[in-house]
């Protein structure tokens, strides 16, 4: 299963991974955006990001949540209703959404972050699970 | 392929607001059709769902209406909050029509798809008028804007083969199966007058149909007489925003808060996700709620054997597509798939059940004396696929069996069945009966009400006690509380606009667990405040449950708990944020007040609807056998000396029964006068004028009604 690891200890709380990300899939620099979130806790940072744990798929009402072949967590647009229901049930607090926006979004793993990353703090890793 | 009769095309309307504006009319005799407009007053007057429905109704009809006459019409609405996705139970339909039970409107509703999708293809409501000549099968295509009507004779009747094969029939592909609903009923529609009507919803995972149902007061029974085999309607697209909101943002804010409530709270409350409905099981036992052998007790000791538990653990999957309407995250529709049938004509095949739901596990189970999971499926699938109102069966064969117990109705009487409480064979075989109109099953479905008049003039059965046992008011069965000792509750029942149902007031817990409103006022206020909320739910397409079985974790420490203010101000905020309107929580209740006077006048105008026909039977209210005092001596003699200063001691049991009853009925009649006056209406129990014209109800046609009543 592909995830995206962070390194708390080296991330500075740059933010470039946010501007990665909202700019590849909405292209804006928004962070409301990004599903990649850093938040500055007493000058540690925390990177609020999927896990890949997979709890939403089945409680989606409209099927539209799956696992793809790396076991990425996916959400299928095509079936999504918008009801934001993985929103209020996910438990990470990682599922985002925006209200320009027909669906949620959610982080898949694709990496670009990892490349915008100056301190090298993120990572893609792939567990067993 | 079956012959189409006709096609109509037309141009979907987009949405606004919460509503098409626009409600489609088709009568089956003809195969007319009429689009019509729906004004801004319809909107004022009755907001939509059940008012839009009541509405059309009254105008299709006359007072010399009858349920079977080709002017009867059945009335479909969702609401203009229906088919939003963002908040929990948004995907209701509301049904209405003149019932076969009651001869007065009934308004019934149910989760699936068909509402919802019947609204995103442009129809506010649906009339249906008429009367075919030939079975037709109606299908809406939202997308492509065609009506067609098909002939429907070479489709099999029962709902579980019926609804897939039509599913199949209009969906485009595997993929588009989700996209298609039908409505349709069942063999046993036919042979009485509780025929429901099952909505289905395709589940993508279980790769079946499933069904919610429209149950209450005889709707599938209406559409077989006027030959309807079925509806189907097909949408495809379905997204947060078709009904293009006022306002995204606060929708999207209060779904989410509300499914996190759902997340975080449900397993500590009422586990609906879980187990669903059926959850109260062991606690209505516990608070002598759950009714038992025709209502004479209110629970037993073998209620643990169709506990909640045994159902999920036993024959319940989890984990799956429990929503009846997507963005539902309470998810109370549970199912057991595979089921094997032991009985019938599907005997031997593996079925998916819907259910079982409370109604279900306490009508088919306790009432009738039946503690066993498996019966309890089996009856549930059967009263599903033959369209039988699962309520009014399970409560009028718990009166039947009662009087086979009391020795009012023979074996033979009954075509030979073995009708004792317990006996699950012979409650399947009275179902087979039913659904090939054989036997009693002829006049079984006819329902409690004439079931008695049959008992006592043909079988000489003591009309006294079957008019205390006999589980019905207005002509419609009991739903499954044993509710004696809830004063609230039995006001809750027999006041109702529509006969005793569980829609309208649902008190019981508020009354006899939480002790919410303990004194006599506070039972009138909720007897004018909760039917009034209530109501409200299906003017807008609502499912209630998310209202209160699941509250916000500081729900106990606002000022009226059982209000639920938090999730109230969600229902404000909304509908506001859909229709644009700035309604507060008395506006809400005053909308439902308009609805709900114009089918109290309604009833008046179908000569019913008056203080005589709001008293409930007997059993509702307290003891009526000697076995049942017994049963709760302790509390009915306490009773004598708190309430009436009485010395039970004194006195033989028939006495202390007869006193009793006296106070009791004597409470109820004052429950009623106080009810009558909150609700603005005359003792005798009609909306006055003046009342008409404070909720902005003073229309001609209702003072002309209520005029000679006053």
């Amino acid at each position: 299963m592909k995830f995206l690891a962070h390194k708390q200890e080296i991330c500075d709380g740059c933010r470039k991974c946010e501007e990665a990300c909202s700019q590849l899939y909405f292209k804006t620099t928004d962070r409301n955006y990004s599903a990649i979130r850093i938040n500055n806790n007493f000058n540690t940072y925390h990177a609020k990001k999927c896990t890949q744990c997979g709890e939403c798929i089945n409680m989606c009402t409209a099927n539209a949540i799956y696992r793809d072949r790396n076991g990425v967590v996916r959400i299928d647009k095509k079936l999504c209703v918008g009801c934001m229901g993985c929103v209020g049930f996910c438990t990470e607090l990682v599922m985002f959404y925006n209200d320009d926006q027909p669906t949620p979004f959610k982080c898949v793993a694709c990496g670009a972050c990892v490349k915008a990353c100056p301190k090298h703090a993120l990572e893609i890793l792939v567990s067993q699970a | 392929m079956a012959e189409i009769l006709k096609e109509y095309n037309y141009t979907p309307a987009k949405l606004h607001r919460g509503y098409a504006n626009k409600s489609l009319y088709i009568n089956v005799g003809d195969l007319s059709i009429i689009e019509k407009e729906v004004t801004q007053w319809m909107k004022d007057k009755f907001v939509g769902g059940k008012g839009f429905d009541l509405w059309y109704l009254w105008n299709a009809v006359t007072p010399e209406t009858k349920w079977d006459s080709p002017e009867n019409e059945i009335v479909m609405s969702a609401g203009p909050l229906g088919a939003l996705t963002q908040y929990s139970g948004t995907g209701k339909t509301l049904v209405a029509s003149i019932s076969p039970m009651t001869g007065i409107p009934i308004d019934s509703n149910a989760g699936g798809y068909f509402g919802p999708l019947l609204k995103l293809s442009g129809w506010d409501a649906l009339e249906l008028q008429g009367k075919a000549d030939k079975d037709v099968v109606i299908f809406i295509d939202g997308n492509k804007g065609i009506i067609r009507f098909e002939e429907g004779e070479e489709y099999p009747e029962d709902t579980h083969l019926l609804a897939e094969i039509l599913t199949e029939r209009f969906a485009e592909n595997e993929d588009d199966k989700v996209n298609v609903a039908v409505v349709c009923t069942g063999s046993a529609a036919k042979t009485g007058y509780m025929g429901m009507l099952n909505f289905s919803f395709y589940d993508p995972r279980r790769k079946t149909c499933r069904y919610k149902q429209a149950a209450r007061g005889g709707l599938g029974t209406i559409l077989r007489d006027k030959k309807i085999k079925a509806l189907v309607v097909r949408f495809k697209g379905v997204t947060g925003n078709l009904n293009d909101v006022a306002d995204l943002a606060t929708i999207n804010r209060i779904g989410i808060k509300y499914h996190k409530q759902m997340h975080d709270l449900d397993e500590k409350q009422n586990r609906m996700r879980t187990i669903g409905t059926a959850n109260t099981v062991m606690v209505m036992n516990k608070y002598d709620l759950l009714p038992t052998r025709n209502f004479q007790t209110g629970g037993d000791p073998e209620t643990y054997r169709i506990a909640p538990e045994v159902f999920v653990n036993q024959f319940l999957t989890q984990g799956l597509h429990d929503g009846c309407w997507y963005g539902c995250t309470m998810s109370c529709a549970k199912c057991a798939d595979n089921f094997l049938l032991t009985s019938g004509p599907y005997a031997g095949t593996r079925v998916t059940v819907d259910g079982p739901e409370y109604e279900c596990v306490a009508g088919l189970g306790s009432n009738l004396g039946i503690f066993d999971p498996q019966a309890i499926l089996e009856e549930n699938f059967y009263c599903d696929t033959y369209g039988i109102d699962l309520i009014s069966f399970a409560t009028a064969m718990a009166f039947v069996m009662e009087c086979v117990q009391r020795g009012q109705v023979t074996r033979e009487q009954l075509g030979g069945l073995d009708l004792r409480f317990g006996n699950k064979d012979a409650v399947l075989e009275l179902m087979h009966l039913m659904s090939r109109g054989e036997g009693f099953g002829k006049i079984a479905g006819l329902g409690i009400r004439r079931l008695k008049k049959i008992f006592v003039e043909e079988f000489g059965a003591d009309e006294q006690l079957l008019n205390d046992i006999g589980m019905e008011n207005k002509g419609l069965e009991y739903s499954e509380y044993c509710h004696k000792e809830s004063l609230a509750q039995q006001g809750g029942f027999a006041m109702t606009n529509k006969g005793p149902q569980h829609d309208e007031a649902w008190l019981i817990f508020m009354d006899m667990v939480n002790n919410q409103i303990p004194t006599f006022e506070d039972k009138a206020y909720a007897l004018f405040y909760y039917p009034m909320f209530r109501t409200w739910f299906g003017l807008c397409g609502l499912c209630k449950l998310p209202w209160n079985d699941i509250v916000p974790a500081d729900n106990y420490k606002t000022d009226v708990p059982a209000k639920v203010p938090e999730h109230v101000q969600n229902y404000v905020d909304i509908f506001n944020a859909v229709t644009g309107m700035s309604i507060d929580k008395d506006e809400l209740i005053r909308q439902s007040e308009r609805v709900y006077n114009f089918q109290r006048v309604f009833n008046l105008r179908m000569g019913h609807g008056k203080r005589d026909e709001d008293y409930p039977p007997y059993r509702s209210c307290g003891p009526v056998s000697e076995e049942e005092y017994l049963s709760r001596q302790e509390l009915y003699d306490k009773q004598l000396v708190e309430k009436q200063g009485l010395d039970p001691e004194k006195m033989t049991l028939t006495e202390k029964i007869a006193a009793t009853r006296a106070y009791r009925m004597d409470q109820y009649e004052q429950l009623m006068d106080a009810v009558y006056k909150r609700r603005g209406w005359t003792m005798n129990g009609v909306p006055t004028p003046e009342h008409l014209k404070e909720i902005g109800m003073d229309l001609p046609m209702l003072l002309e009604v209520v005029e000679p009543h006053l």
